[in-house]
């Protein structure tokens, strides 16, 4: 196995804010590694800085052995990484479908798209009954299976999810986790940004805890879960 | 009744008019948020282009072949749109991307006065109106009681026509999609690989083609131009789009004939005559304002989220 990202001494601020001041981690091909962190630890903004989004002030991140830390966010997903962000960030005027084929939008080949939207059909039946309906209209669950469809269009070598569960109900929660399981064993390589850091730690072949802006803890998902700082912390155990 | 009927059909020539400048209004604003106050004068200097293939490039020989001269106005008058509007976006709005929306508001109007004077400097005795040859068939066709001019009618066609099809591609297309989604969220758009840059130079692209399509044939059936035209029509286009619902290509143009037919209405019956045409129009807009502020067609069918 071989490091596809690398983040290290990640450093991004908001103007004079440093709300990221030192984050380092690897992701290894195929695994599926989770960043756990109280709110404002920087999880999102380190997504956002890899995808280009925010510029680092500080620090590298290569993708498959390349520094992509000055590249421009529209290029990023042609590289072979997909974001679905925080919020979900769907286009509430568009339909199922426009969704869709806007996360296959740098795709020219229209069979393999066809048939990666029935993927994502059969991956969320509800998306394909729906799928001339407008984003808008759908709930926050079903919204939040089309951002990761939409993620997954673009057949990334790296899908980053930031915070899957948010505002979804245990069974919902459940259905988005055994999802991303299952695109691990399609072979996607998974970047996990999750405050559920119990079902992510489970979920994931390795974990970070992000502090202020630092990576502090790390290691296999079930050594964190077990780490009594971890069980303080953030999942709600002392 | 004939007077009513002539003054509709006046209507339709100016809404025409004013509709293909008020699409350019709307997608701009749809996509970055700016009032571009310039956009008055990419249809001037559209008219301007057009006079000038007709002058210096078109031969003595095909000047009044309409089939060979107005194809090749139209072009020169379409590519002159075009290159002010890009270099415009280029120099003028895009290293004000980022700055509070007040300047760039204030750069148009800088752009709008320039390229006015410009123009009525540097183009050859434009300091005063200038003739412009009528090109298409000249000629008026009979609609029962009604007379319009062959080109008053074409550009009714005209603008119609590019309406819809532009609809189409911003609804059907895959540009189009990138378009909507930049003007949605730009941030989630660039996640899915499209440029920005690109969508907003592309939206200035199609927003002149149509003010310099418009600009030729508008030129054409008045046969007289003048530098402070683009300034005039630019505010009736942006009253129409603002009364069709900024933002929405279907309220752009309906908001265009709607300010059209006040026009040549409202100088026929309302007291003032054409004096009074602007006073109209701007007590419809503030009607508008005050009771549906988002426009006839806001939030319905817009471009931006
Ligand atoms: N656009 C912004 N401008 C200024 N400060 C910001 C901005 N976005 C985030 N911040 C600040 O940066 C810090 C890190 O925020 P970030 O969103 O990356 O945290 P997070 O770990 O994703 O938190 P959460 O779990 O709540 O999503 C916070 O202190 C936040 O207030
Ligand atoms: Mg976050």
């Amino acid at each position: 196995m071989s490091a596809l990202l690398e983040v290290s001494e990640l450093s991004v601020a908001y103007g004079a804010i440093e709300a990221v001041r030192s984050v380092s981690f690897v992701v290894e091909e195929g695994q599926i590694v989770c960043l756990i962190g109280a709110n404002g630890a920087g999880k999102t903004t380190t997504l956002r800085t890899i995808s280009g989004l925010l510029r680092p002030r500080a620090g590298d991140i290569r993708f498959d052995g390349e520094s992509i830390a000055k590249a421009p966010a529209h290029l990023i997903l042609g590289r072979g990484i997909a974001h679905s962000p925080e919020g979900r960030r769907v286009f509430a005027r568009m339909t199922v479908e426009e969704n869709l084929l806007l996360g296959a939008y740098t795709r020219r080949d229209e069979s393999g798209v066809q048939q990666d939207m029935n993927r994502v059909f059969e991956l969320f039946p509800v998306l394909g009954e729906r799928r001339q309906q407008k984003a808008g209209l759908f709930s926050g669950g079903e919204q939040q299976m089309l951002a990761i469809g939409r993620a997954m269009m673009s057949r990334p070598r790296l899908l980053m999810l930031d915070e899957p569960s948010m505002g979804l109900s245990p069974i919902m929660t459940q259905r988005i986790f055994d999802t991303i399981r299952e695109l691990q064993q399609g072979g996607t390589t998974i970047l996990l940004v999750e405050q559920n850091a119990l079902a992510a730690l489970a979920l994931s072949d390795r974990g970070y805890v992000v502090d202020l802006g630092q990576t502090t803890l790390e290691g296999p998902g079930h050594d964190l879960l077990a780490d009594e700082r971890v069980r303080a912390a953030y999942l709600g155990q002392g | 009744m004939t007077t009513l009927l002539q003054q509709i059909a006046n209507g339709l020539v100016q809404g025409a008019t004013i509709g293909l400048i008020a699409l350019g209004y709307t997608m701009v604003y749809g996509i970055i948020q700016l009032i571009n106050f310039a956009h008055g004068e990419v249809f001037m200097v559209g008219t301007f282009g057009a006079l000038a293939v007709y002058r210096w490039v078109l031969p003595e020989s095909v000047q009044d072949q309409w089939y060979v001269a107005l194809p090749l106005m139209l072009l020169g008058g379409i590519v002159v749109a075009v290159v002010v509007a890009v270099l415009m976006e280029r120099f003028a709005y895009r290293p004000l991307r980022n700055a509070p929306r007040l300047a760039p508001l204030i750069t148009a109007l800088g752009v709008s006065v320039a390229l006015q004077e410009v123009v009525r400097l540097w183009f050859p005795d434009a300091e005063a109106a200038q003739s412009f040859p009528r090109v298409f068939v000249d000629a008026q066709v009979d609609l029962g009681p009604v007379q319009i001019s062959a080109t008053g009618l074409l550009l009714i066609v005209v603008s119609v026509v590019l309406s819809v099809l532009l609809q189409t591609y911003v609804n059907r297309s895959r540009m189009g999609r990138a378009m909507r989604a930049t003007s949605q969220d730009r941030d989630t758009a660039r996640l899915m690989g499209v440029n920005p840059d690109r969508v907003i130079v592309l939206t200035f692209v199609l927003g002149a083609a149509l003010a310099g399509v418009a600009g030729v044939l508008y030129g054409a059936h008045l046969n007289s131009v003048d530098t402070n035209d683009g300034f005039q029509t630019g505010i009736f286009a942006f009253t129409a789009a603002v009364l069709g619902g900024i933002g929405s290509l279907r309220g752009a143009v309906i908001g265009a004939f709607i300010i059209g037919l006040i026009k040549t209405l409202g100088g026929q019956y309302l007291p003032g005559g054409t004096q009074y045409d602007y006073v109209w129009i701007f007590v419809v807009l503030i009607l508008v304002l005050v009771f549906r502020p988002q426009g006839l067609f806001g939030e319905a069918e817009r471009v931006r989220a």
